[in-house]
């Protein structure tokens, strides 16, 4: 039988995954883009299960809300990334040391 | 309550927006050449929206509109006043700086116009639903504004690094809002706090608190959150910068504030050892990592996550002369930042902007108002006596000894003396230092108004009107209780 702990284990996984893959990448901006995203959606298995657990439907308007906040976040996330590109012709994480302590 | 008479309590908000969306209309219709009258609408709308704050259809009573999403109390009036206020003074003081850099374009306000309605929804938010919307609307126009300049590097690896770590942090945040829903069954704070109150001890709801705090933490830029605030006001425009520094950090606090204060009341005790160790982190990190900077805005980064420490001790009081010393502790820092900013961006040569420290040698000899009004505002920024910045303080330090919490007080004493220490060495480079060029004369009235109101409210206008601000915030914070 599958019960809420398995949804909240599946979604704390890839949360931490998500999270992994902004701080150990150091390779390529669009994988942390990629992270955001994967971190996104494992707080949307959050929300759909404890909403089906609870009987309450607000968990589902949440999992919406965060879906549509999400589009614009990577439409943002991009544009900016677009900008970096042209400045720079590289997409390195590496690269974004121009300012150092 | 009908439809239209539940929206007719947010005609703040639908102003803002709306405003929005007609200047962005009329900029695309009229292009950049537009950009100054563009900007002109923009600080008038921030006006309408402010007066429209004070003549609600509730005459100023506390109302709960959507079902208790959103709330309009004293609190929520009194950073929504400063919001506009501080959104207005960063539109108005980025003319010749946008001009000088060939950045006189028309998004600029009506970014600003859609961060303040952000921040508008964020300081009203009583439900997680309303938080996280009010949150991300004001980050994604931020992110925009700090690559704003997009085609310098620093810019667009500063927007890239806001952008990147801003993500982060509401993903923290939804996830802590994803547990608090699931514990306690609801997304309304007065739920929240019922169930709360009931089981204490559940092991989910308290790392759902945690993710909560972690998120908040990252958007006041509190230690040991703090990583991206130094490079983000480093390479963002100046007037972007002066922005970032003011009223974001108001609407994040605010926001921090009516979290803890109104869902989760019951379990002061489980937060209160977590926001004071943040608060000492802060306070630390603004303290030592300041001494060694040579550029002003990175200063002022380090200045910034060092004030945010002072603030969150008000909020570890947990009380209600806690808030009150936290709102007036915002209010004063907002002041003070905007006027440092205002004489940051007045350094400019002829060869263009300098943002070194060392530039501001022997100022007094060059420019003595200058000088006179920068000395003000960091002896206020040290928080010394009897500057407005003092004051801010003391009531944040009172509030943490009332409640016990005397070695956060210490602590708190002991790192504005030693932030004190680079404050006044910017005051010793000014007087006593030998003379740099002169900076020119003719920077434009919004930056004198700026300045000169921001350093004649730290001394003496606030010295002696500190009990009114006082009444103001106290009436401000009674009202989450």
């Amino acid at each position: 039988m599958i019960g809420l702990g398995h949804y909240l284990s599946v979604a704390a996984i890839l949360f931490a995954i998500g999270m992994a893959g902004i701080f150990l990448n150091r390779k390529n901006v669009i994988v942390i883009l990629m992270s955001i995203e994967l971190m996104l959606l494992a707080v949307n298995i959050n929300f759909v299960a404890f909403s089906q657990f609870l009987g309450d439907l607000v968990g589902q308007v949440f999992a919406f809300m965060v879906l549509t906040v999400a589009a614009a976040e990577a439409a943002v996330g991009l544009a900016i990334l677009v900008a970096f590109f042209r400045n720079r012709g590289d997409i390195a994480v590496d690269d974004a040391s121009l300012m150092k302590n | 309550m009908g439809l239209l008479e539940t929206l007719s309590f947010a005609r703040p908000e639908l102003a803002l927006a709306i405003g929005a969306m007609a200047l962005l209309i009329t900029g695309v219709f009229l292009g950049d050449k537009a950009a100054s009258k563009i900007s002109i609408s923009a600080v008038l709308l921030l006006a309408v929206a402010g007066v429209l704050v004070f003549v609600s259809p509730g005459g100023g009573a506390t109302t709960s509109l959507f079902d208790g999403a959103f709330r309009i109390d004293a609190f929520s009036t009194f950073c929504k006043v400063l919001i506009y206020g501080a959104a207005a003074f960063a539109i108005l003081m980025s003319d010749r700086y946008l001009a000088g850099e060939k950045l006189g374009r028309f998004e600029y306000p009506v970014l600003i116009v859609l961060a303040a309605f952000g921040m508008s929804l964020m300081v009203s938010a009583t439900d997680l639903i309303s938080l996280y919307m009010g949150v991300e609307t004001q980050s994604l126009a931020l992110y925009i504004l700090a690559a704003f300049n997009r085609d310098s590097r620093r810019s667009t690896e500063a927007g890239l690094k806001y952008f990147v770590l801003g993500a982060l942090s509401s993903c923290l945040l939804l996830y802590g809002a994803s547990l608090v829903y699931g514990f306690t069954g609801s997304t309304v704070f007065t739920e929240i706090a019922k169930a709360a109150a009931v089981n204490q001890n559940n092991a989910g709801l308290v790392i759902g608190l945690v993710f909560m705090i972690s998120g908040l933490a990252f958007k006041v830029s509190a230690a040991p959150f703090h990583m991206w605030t130094p490079d983000v006001y480093e390479g963002s425009p100046t007037p972007v910068t002066a922005f970032f520094a003011a009223a974001p950090k108001l609407a994040a606090m605010a926001l921090f504030t009516r979290v803890l204060m109104s869902s989760f009341p019951g379990v002061v005790e489980d937060w209160r050892p977590v926001i004071a160790l943040i608060a000492l982190a802060s306070m630390m990190v603004g303290a030592f990592s300041a001494i060694a900077q040579t550029n002003i805005k990175r200063l002022m980064a380090y200045s910034s996550i060092g004030h945010m420490g002072y603030a969150l001790i008000g909020l570890a009081a947990g009380s209600a002369s806690g808030v009150s010393s936290v709102l007036i502790y915002m209010a004063i820092y907002i002041v003070m930042t905007v006027g440092t900013f205002a004489v940051i961006l007045m350094m400019r040569r002829r060869g263009g902007m300098t943002e070194n420290i060392s530039d501001l040698s022997g100022l007094s000899r060059t420019n003595m108002p200058m000088a006179l009004i920068l000395t003000v505002l960091l002896f206020s920024l040290a928080g010394v006596p009897p500057t407005a910045g003092f004051f801010g303080k003391w009531y944040v330090f009172l509030a943490a000894v009332d409640q016990g919490l005397i070695w956060l007080a210490v602590a708190g004493v002991v790192a504005s003396a030693v932030s004190a220490f680079y404050y006044l060495r910017i005051i010793w480079f000014m007087w006593f230092d030998e003379p740099t060029p002169a900076f020119e004369r003719d920077h434009g009235p919004a930056l004198g108004l700026a300045a000169w109101g921001s350093a004649a409210l730290m001394f003496p206008v606030l010295t002696i009107g500190m009990g009114y601000l006082r009444q103001i915030a106290e009436t401000a914070a009674a009202s989450l209780f």
